[in-house]
C-alpha cells in the first residue's frame, strides 16, 4: 500500500491545478457563497404613483426605498413598470386608498414586503386600509420562480460540461495536430464544435421549459420568440464556454474540474436562489459575470411576467457581449492550439519560405 | 515543383531538435527520412506539414489545401466509421462528395479496407488504421504528402499496401516525405536522408548513401576478442558486421568481405561520427 500513497503523492505534486483545486477552492467557495447566501431582503426600491403620491411617499419607511414618485402615473402604469422589472414593488394612492403592488416573480422581495407592511398595520403605524395585491405569482409559488431559471442552469451543466470535452477529446486522440494542418480557420473550428451541441440543446431546452409549464403551472405569458432568442444567445454563451474550457485544458479531468469551477458559482450567485440585490457587495459583481444570471431574469421576465424585449434588453445586450467575449478567448486559444508548434511559447512569427501559398488558404 | 527545407534549424526550449537541416521533395518521388529515436524526424516532418514553425532556414511547402499529413498518430476519429472519417476530410479539403467517394473506393478496395468502410475505426486494427490515415492524407491528391512513420507497428501485408498508397501518390505527382525507421523500407525510396541527433547524417540515394561509406565492412560469425575492433563491431542476423576504417583492411581470418546494404552504410557512417566525436569532443551548439 504504501507503494501506492508515495506514487499517488508524485502524481499529486505534479498536478498544480488538483491540487489548487483542492486547497484553495474550499476556501474561496466558503467565503463567497457565505457572502452571497442571504435571503434577507434589506430595502425594497419602490415607486409610488397616483394623486397622494408625494404624501404617501414622504410617509414610506423601511425597508421601502422610494425610487420614483410620479402623481401623474396611474395604477396601469405602475403595473407595466412592475411587468418590465423596473421596480419590485409600487404604491398606488388614488382616491380609492392605498394599494401595494408586489412583483410575484421577486420572490424574497415580496414576502419582506408583505411582512413589512404587516408590521406596520399591525404596530399602528401604517395608514389603516393598505391593499397588498402580488401580481404575475399571486400564490408565491416557488416552483414558478425555480423552474424558469433551473431550466436554464440545468442546460448549463449539461451543454457546458459535454462540449468542454470537445477539443480535449482531440488533442488525447491525436486529431488536433491533424486539424491544425488542415485548411480550417480557428472561428470554423469553433463554430463547427458548438453547431451540433447548439441544436440538441436548443431542443432540449425547449422540452425542459415545456415540462416545467405543464407540470408545475408555470405561467407563459410573453412572447416565444423573445425567451427564443434569449435563449439562443444564452445557449451560445454556455457552449461557448465550454468549448473554452476545453481548448485551454490538456485532457478530461482537467475540463471536467474547470467546467465545475465555472458552474458552481452559477447555481447560488446567479439569483436563480438567493436574490442578487441581496448579496454583498463584495460578491455581487461576480453575478454580473454569469450567464445564468442574465437567462434568469429573461426567462422570469418574459414567463411570469410577461416582459417584453423593450425591457429585457439589457440582458440580452450582456449576454451578446458574454458571447463575444467568449467566442473571441475562444478562437483566439485556437489560434493558438493550431499555430505552429514553438509559437505555443513564443508567439514569434513563423519563418516560412514564400513559396508557400497559405494566403489563398485563409490561414 | 520541389518542396523542402534549408539550413532548417528548430529550437525547443533549450533543446535543439533541428540543427541545420536540408532536405529536397521533388515532386514524384519518394524522400524518405530515416533516422533513431530522437533524431529529429518527426521535428522535420513537422515543419513541412505546418505544425512547427522554424527559427531559421527556410521550408518551402505548398499551402495547407494542397498538403496531406499524417502524423504518427493516425489522426483518424475513432468514434466515425472509415466512411465518414474519408467525409470529413474530403469536406475539409474541399473535395467534391462524388470525386471524394470514387477515389475513397478504389484506395479502400486495393487496401483491403472496403469490408470495413461502416465499420468504427475505434474498431480496426492498427494496421487498418494506419492505412485509412494514409488514405485521408492522400484523398485530395496533395502536392506533398508528409507520412510520419506510417509503417511502423504494421505487419508485412498492410506494409505492402501502405507502399502501394505511397507509389500511387508519386506516381500522380506528389512529393512523398516519409519517416521510417525501416531501413531496408527506405531503400524504396529515390532518396533518403538519415538524421542523427537532430543533424544530417547521411543523404542522397541509396547508391550514393553506400558509396558514400567509409572504409570497407566484413562479416565474421563470433564477436572479435579484441576490444578496439569490438568497438567497431555490432550483432546483424546472426553474425557480426565490423567496420574497418582503413580503405585497404587487412583480413582477419574468419572475416569474410561484405558488401554493405542501406542500413550497414547508415550504422557505419554514425559509427564513424561518434568514433571521431569522441576522438574531438565539441559542445553541440
Amino acid at each position: 500500500m504504501w507503494a501506492m500513497v508515495v506514487k499517488e503523492f508524485r502524481q499529486l505534486r505534479r498536478d498544480r491545478r488538483t491540487l489548487a483545486l483542492m486547497i484553495v477552492l474550499p476556501v474561496l467557495l466558503l467565503v463567497v457563497f457565505g457572502y452571497a447566501a442571504s435571503f434577507e431582503v434589506a430595502t425594497i426600491r419602490t415607486q409610488v404613483v397616483g394623486p397622494r403620491a408625494e404624501q404617501v411617499a414622504g410617509a414610506l419607511r423601511h425597508p421601502f426605498e422610494v425610487d420614483e414618485v410620479e402623481p401623474g402615473a396611474t395604477r396601469a402604469d405602475a403595473v407595466t413598470d412592475l411587468r418590465d422589472g423596473r421596480v419590485p414593488a409600487a404604491v398606488v394612492a388614488d382616491g380609492s386608498g392605498i394599494t401595494v403592488l408586489l412583483d410575484g416573480s421577486e420572490l424574497f422581495t415580496t414576502m419582506a414586503a408583505r411582512q413589512a407592511i404587516a408590521g406596520l398595520q399591525a404596530g399602528g403605524a401604517g395608514p389603516p386600509g393598505i391593499d397588498v395585491d402580488v401580481l404575475f405569482n399571486e400564490d408565491l409559488d416557488t416552483s414558478v420562480v425555480m423552474v424558469p431559471g433551473l431550466a436554464g442552469l440545468i442546460l448549463l451543466f449539461i451543454g457546458t460540461v459535454i462540449t468542454s470535452l470537445g477539443v480535449v477529446r482531440e488533442r488525447q486522440a491525436g486529431t488536433l495536430e491533424q486539424l491544425a494542418v488542415m485548411p480550417l480557420r480557428p472561428r470554423d473550428v469553433f463554430l463547427g464544435k458548438i453547431a451540433p451541441y447548439f441544436l440538441v440543446a436548443a431542443v432540449d431546452l425547449a422540452v425542459v421549459l415545456g415540462v416545467g409549464v405543464a407540470l408545475f403551472d408555470v405561467p407563459f405569458r410573453g412572447s416565444v420568440l423573445v425567451l427564443a432568442l434569449g435563449s439562443l444567445l444564452y445557449l451560445f454563451v454556455a457552449l461557448g464556454l465550454g468549448v473554452l474550457i476545453s481548448s485551454v485544458s490538456q485532457n478530461q479531468g482537467q475540463a471536467i474540474q474547470l467546467a465545475m469551477m465555472a458552474l458552481l458559482p452559477q447555481v447560488l450567485l446567479s439569483g436563480l436562489i438567493f436574490p442578487v440585490a441581496s448579496m454583498g457587495a463584495g460578491v455581487r459583481w461576480i453575478s454580473y459575470l454569469l450567464p445564468l444570471t442574465y437567462f434568469t431574469r429573461i426567462s422570469r421576465g418574459v414567463m411570469i411576467r410577461g416582459a417584453g424585449l423593450g425591457a429585457l434588453w439589457p440582458s440580452f445586450a450582456y449576454l451578446a457581449v458574454l458571447g463575444v467575449v467568449v467566442v473571441t478567448l475562444a478562437t483566439l486559444r485556437f489560434r493558438r492550439d493550431l499555430a505552429p508548434a514553438p509559437m505555443r511559447q513564443t508567439q514569434r512569427r513563423p519563418r516560412l519560405a514564400g513559396a508557400t501559398s497559405e494566403a489563398g488558404d485563409g490561414r | 515543383m520541389t518542396w523542402g527545407a534549408r539550413d532548417v534549424v528548430v529550437r525547443f526550449g533549450s533543446r535543439i531538435a533541428l540543427g541545420g537541416v536540408s532536405l529536397e521533395a521533388p515532386a514524384g518521388q519518394v524522400t524518405a527520412v530515416v533516422g533513431g529515436d530522437g533524431a529529429g524526424k518527426t521535428t522535420l516532418l513537422r515543419c513541412l506539414a505546418g505544425v512547427v514553425s522554424i527559427e531559421r532556414g527556410e521550408v518551402r511547402r505548398p499551402g495547407a489545401t494542397r498538403t496531406g499529413y499524417l502524423a504518427a498518430t493516425s489522426g483518424t476519429y475513432p468514434d466515425l466509421t472509415v466512411g465518414e472519417n474519408l467525409d470529413f476530410a474530403a469536406a475539409a479539403y474541399g473535395v467534391p462528395a462524388g470525386v471524394a467517394h470514387e477515389r475513397g473506393a478504389e484506395y479502400l478496395e486495393r487496401t483491403g479496407l472496403a469490408s470495413v468502410r461502416n465499420r468504427l475505426v475505434g474498431n480496426l486494427s492498427g494496421g487498418m488504421r494506419q492505412k485509412l490515415g494514409v488514405i485521408r492524407a492522400l484523398l485530395h491528391h496533395p502536392d506533398l504528402l508528409v507520412l510520419d512513420e506510417p509503417t511502423t507497428g504494421i505487419d508485412p501485408v498492410s506494409r505492402v499496401d501502405l507502399w502501394w498508397l505511397i507509389a500511387r501518390a508519386a506516381a500522380e505527382g506528389a512529393a512523398v516525405v516519409l519517416a521510417t525507421t525501416y531501413l531496408d523500407e527506405a531503400e524504396r525510396a529515390t532518396s533518403v536522408l538519415a538524421l542523427d541527433d537532430g543533424r544530417a547524417l547521411a543523404e542522397g540515394s541509396v547508391d550514393e548513401i553506400i558509396e558514400s561509406m567509409p572504409g570497407a565492412l566484413r562479416v565474421r560469425a563470433t564477436p572479435p576478442a579484441d576490444d578496439e575492433m569490438r568497438a567497431r563491431a555490432w550483432r546483424r542476423g546472426s553474425g557480426w558486421r565490423v567496420w574497418y576504417p582503413g580503405s585497404d583492411p587487412a583480413a582477419p581470418s574468419g572475416d569474410e568481405r561484405l558488401e554493405p546494404d542501406l542500413q550497414d552504410a547508415v550504422t557505419v557512417i554514425a559509427l564513424n561520427r561518434e568514433i571521431h566525436s569522441a576522438r574531438t569532443p565539441e559542445s553541440p551548439s
